[in-house]
């Protein structure tokens, strides 16, 4: 890193998996780069938000928990996504909210109870040396973040000295919910008109499980198997959220880590707004589809921008 | 498949996402006709584009619904492709790529071999022989998909991938060829090793070729092999 900066976090336990990340990576799918990011784009949104930062502040991404970090110098945090607990040098922080930091201060976010990423953002962002435009870490292309990496201990994560902040809290009723149970708003596109209307009523009308096999890359479900009829199909490019049925019928919801192309049929794409909350849901979460039109989709999207832009925080004391 | 689509299609993909299939099957013609859609639609639709993703016989357009619709994009793609058809893409490159084939540096060459009832230097004579489209990147950083191998070469995928496959490897699944940019697990026929780097990522170019680029293979010695880097 070719900059002056003494303030950092030192990494004392990096969780089970801790990445750096920032909207994501774009434009570099000619390289076979995928987009990266965060998991949970409102909760990461949200983080930088209670911190007056430029949307695209690199943040950590805590999957699960398990983090504790060491500050240099003082600074100012905001924690949100997961309901974990947040401690600093032991004291119990509420999350959702931002939190000054003193020299030598230890923050530790415990294991997650309700949902499953945590959003660590400090003031004005980590500052990590962008690679194909981008901090994103994803793992499986050995790019972005340190090194292409997961944190491991000892690593050290640079931030800028921060003058005084003041501090806010999304209030309560703001605050998303992660639930076991969720609808997922399906926009039908890809190959939908060539399913049998049989296998999407039967995957429309059904409750599906999320499996053992979930992660940044993609969720795939347990349930009634889908038939898609679809033998031969041309790899072709992947949206983030596109719902791909292999030949053992099992839905996958493709997330951000998704590879850029793939040749299994399609029958469209969780609207974007759901796929957080899935990217929340652990194993053994249930599932229901349901489809909607693009124009619906598009409405959908403008009104939470609206309501986003018109959520007001709350000034906190420490 | 029902034969009920017409060609070109424009279907949607997601909330922020269009797909376009040029075609049922890949080709030259259809794959260059892909690029340059790449680069049109890029021009009309400016800062609302945020990924296109050719491959094979298909675009997707990525665009960011708040500031464009599906409608708007669709429109664009309906206006470029009624106007696309005549014009030559100047923008193909044909690449020539060294390759050692051997025994030692391509493990299933014998077996290809042998499943194809071909000799050795045959098998890596055909190989050289086509010149490939470039007809999708992906799978891993790098990674080209080229085609369409000679059907008396063409072999499935392993049936238990490797987990390790060395970089540089050069490989065949089905009626398709391509070299590993890194070592990666992988499940393609290993016929040889390219010495050239293809995918560097800390220095521009980052990467040898682009979708409708054309790729040819050339043999080269053992020798030459190690003279121009290569490792075994």
């Amino acid at each position: 890193m070719k900059h002056t900066l003494t303030s950092y976090f030192k990494v004392l336990h990096p969780g089970i998996l801790s990445t750096v990340q920032d909207l994501g990576r774009y434009g570099q799918s000619h390289l076979g780069l995928t987009s990266g990011g965060p998991a949970d784009m409102q909760a990461y949104l949200w983080a930088n938000r209670l911190l007056n930062n430029p949307e695209n502040c690199p943040v950590l991404e805590v999957n699960f928990g398990g983090l504790k970090l060491i500050a240099t110098t003082a600074t100012t945090i905001a924690v949100t996504g997961a309901k974990a607990p947040l401690t600093i040098n032991g004291q119990v922080k509420e999350i959702w909210r931002s939190h000054h930091v003193n020299a030598d201060d230890e923050i530790e976010i415990g294991y997650a109870t309700e949902g499953c990423r945590v959003y660590l953002a400090v003031f004005e962002g980590f500052v990590v040396e962008p690679q194909f435009s981008s901090v994103s870490t994803v793992i499986r292309e050995k790019v972005g973040g340190v090194n292409g990496e997961a944190l491991k201990a000892e690593d050290v994560l640079f931030y800028k000295p921060t003058p005084r902040q003041t501090l806010y809290a999304l209030k309560t009723k703001d605050i998303p919910r992660y639930e076991n149970t969720l609808t997922l708003h399906v926009v039908t596109g890809y190959q939908y008109a060539l399913f049998d209307r049989v296998e999407l009523a039967k995957f429309f009308c059904n409750e599906y499980q999320v499996s053992a096999q979930c992660d940044r890359m993609g969720y795939r479900l347990n349930g009634p198997a889908i038939q898609s009829g679809i033998s031969q199909l041309l790899s072709e490019g992947i949206c983030k959220g596109a719902i791909q049925i292999p030949p053992d019928g099992q839905p996958i919801i493709l997330s951000v880590d998704r590879q850029t192309i793939g040749g299994y049929p399609k029958l469209g794409s969780v609207l974007s707004l759901d796929l957080d909350l899935v990217m929340q849901a652990n194993q053994g979460a249930k599932i229901h589809f349901e489809p909607i039109s693009i124009h619906y989709a598009h409405t959908v999207l403008h009104l939470a921008k609206a309501k986003y832009a018109e959520t007001k925080l709350i000034k906190v004391t420490q | 498949m029902p034969e009920l689509v017409h060609y070109p299609s424009i279907e949607v993909a997601g909330e922020g996402a269009v797909i376009v299939y040029l075609d049922k099957v890949a080709s030259s013609a259809t794959i260059k006709k892909i690029s340059q859609l790449k680069y049109r639609i890029a021009n009309a639709l400016g800062d609302c584009v945020v990924e296109l993703v050719p491959s094979y016989a298909s675009l997707l357009v990525i665009f960011d619904p708040l500031k464009s619709d599906y409608y708007a994009v669709k429109k664009a793609l309906v206006t470029l492709l009624d106007t696309t058809s005549e014009e030559v893409s100047n923008s193909s490159k044909i690449i020539e790529l060294p390759v050692y084939y051997s025994l030692e540096s391509g493990p299933d060459l014998e077996r290809l071999a042998s499943r194809s009832g071909l000799s050795i230097e045959e098998v890596i004579e055909i190989h050289q022989q086509t010149t490939y489209q470039v007809f999708a990147i992906g799978f891993a950083p790098g990674f080209a998909f080229l085609g369409e191998v000679d059907e008396r070469i063409a072999c499935p995928r392993l049936t238990s991938p490797r987990a390790k496959v060395a970089k540089g490897s050069v490989g065949i699944a089905d009626r398709q060829t391509a070299i590993y940019p890194n070592v990666s697990p992988g499940g393609w026929n290993l016929i040889g090793l390219c010495p050239q780097t293809l995918f560097n990522p800390n220095e521009s170019p980052y990467l040898t070729y682009q979708v409708g680029d054309s790729v040819k293979f050339k043999g080269i010695s053992r020798a030459e092999f190690l003279g121009l880097g290569g490792q075994l």
